[in-house]
């Protein structure tokens, strides 16, 4: 018997259920870390692209995407790194961001900072470091709630 | 020997030596927030090296990998620059080091992202995103402890003055580079740009330039490499070649 294999759409919804290791609110999908789905002769090509050259966090998201594919009965999959163009934050959908705010986190911004605290909305904030608990946050506090919170930085 | 292959062991062996430089601060930095900074930029350093040395081995084409090239070679076999060798030392050392190097890092990216050879734009493509964002660091910081107390200011003019011979190293350009003219830009013309923005940080964080120019040179020849790196691969390589091949 041969079993029909999976649309390139279904991969995409699939793939869409799979948490960021370290914001799993959030799809990888949603980060705009996968690039391409294609169907090769028997084999699923993934194109995955970093987001910080560094981030440890990256053989996780392979291993979790080939775990995840393997539940839906996908077997031959081979995942290809791809660095140009480089990721950029232009990439995280919609859906992404509002799920960062309700997390906590504040979305990208074009500005050198964030539009507004994720907590309570106000726009008087400062920086408090650059860098922050994963490659792709700063951390920043709000002069208003007085709350810190993350700040998902623009690149 | 291969220029292309000496060339991209220059770029990786230089983020590689001083992300493992940066490490060390870990668990020690004077402020929580200084200790993740610089976890993150070695973080990104270390990154972008499996990025040029992975190139690296690409170009040999030997079956090495860049794990390879960072724990199974020794000294004379690195081609980092001898500024990202220089240890630690006090808070002001490791801050002005990395100014020094992120001044110049940014500007060799920044060009090399329209390198004919199309891994080395894309690998400059990607890293000049990050370099960008440890130069606006390590420009804040070096302004913060420059102008600060009489205790900051002292130590970042010692280190200064102390780092200032291992800048024209980076601007040096030798055989490698010249075979490469036309790929990657010559490390001469780099100079002016990073000229210009060091003498702006440095006149707003109220430090002197040193006058002398003299250079160090050796580190990304392989040549003459400081009694430093020696001791700083005894620790880096310690679990490889204690335990060939140990995985997790």
């Amino acid at each position: 018997m041969v079993t029909p294999r999976p649309s390139t759409d279904q991969v995409w919804a699939w793939l869409d259920a799979v948490p960021d290791p370290e914001i799993p609110v959030i799809s990888v999908v949603d980060l705009g870390i996968v690039r391409d789905v294609e169907w090769g002769d028997d084999e699923l090509q993934i194109t995955v692209t970093p987001t910080y050259s560094g981030c440890p966090a990256t053989s996780v998201i392979a291993l979790d995407i080939q775990t995840a594919l393997a539940e839906h009965g996908i077997e031959n999959v081979s995942l290809k790194t791809q660095i140009a163009p480089p990721w950029t934050t232009d990439w995280l959908s919609d859906k992404g961001k509002a799920r960062l705010k309700d997390y906590g986190i504040a979305a990208p911004n074009s500005a050198k900072g964030p539009e507004c605290c994720p907590h309570c909305g106000s726009k008087d904030t400062e920086r408090v470091s650059q860098f922050g608990s994963t490659p792709c946050k700063a951390q920043w506090r709000c002069l208003s709630c007085l709350e810190p919170f993350d700040y998902f930085k623009c690149i | 020997m291969d220029p292309l292959f000496e060339w991209l062991c220059r770029m990786g062996d230089s983020t590689l030596v001083l992300g493992q430089r940066l490490s060390e601060w870990c668990g020690h930095a004077p402020a929580l927030e200084e200790d993740i900074a610089l976890a993150n930029t070695a973080l990104d350093l270390i990154g972008q090296t499996q990025m040029w040395l992975g190139l690296a081995c690409e170009t040999e084409g030997q079956g090495r990998d860049a794990d390879a090239l960072a724990y199974r070679r020794d000294v004379w076999d690195f081609r980092n620059l001898l500024l990202v060798e220089q240890p630690n030392h006090d808070y002001a050392h490791t801050i002005v080091r990395q100014f020094l190097f992120d001044a110049w890092h940014f500007e060799a990216l920044t060009a090399l992202q329209s390198s004919s050879h199309s891994d080395i734009s894309a690998i400059a493509q990607k890293s000049v995103k990050e370099v960008t964002y440890h130069l606006d660091r390590s420009s804040d910081i070096v302004i913060a402890l420059g102008d600060g107390t009489e205790e900051s200011h002292c130590r970042m003019q010692d280190a200064l003055t102390h780092l200032w011979p291992y800048v024209g190293e980076m601007f040096t350009t030798d055989a490698v580079d010249e075979a490469l003219n036309g790929v990657v830009p010559l490390p001469a013309s780099l100079r002016p740009a990073f000229d210009a923005r060091v003498t702006a940080v440095l006149s707003e964080a109220t430090l002197q330039r040193p006058e002398s120019d003299f250079s160090h040179q050796g580190g990304k020849t392989g040549k003459r490499h400081s009694e430093h790196l020696g001791h700083m691969l005894a620790t880096m390589q310690f679990l490889p070649r204690a335990y060939p091949d140990a995985t997790w």
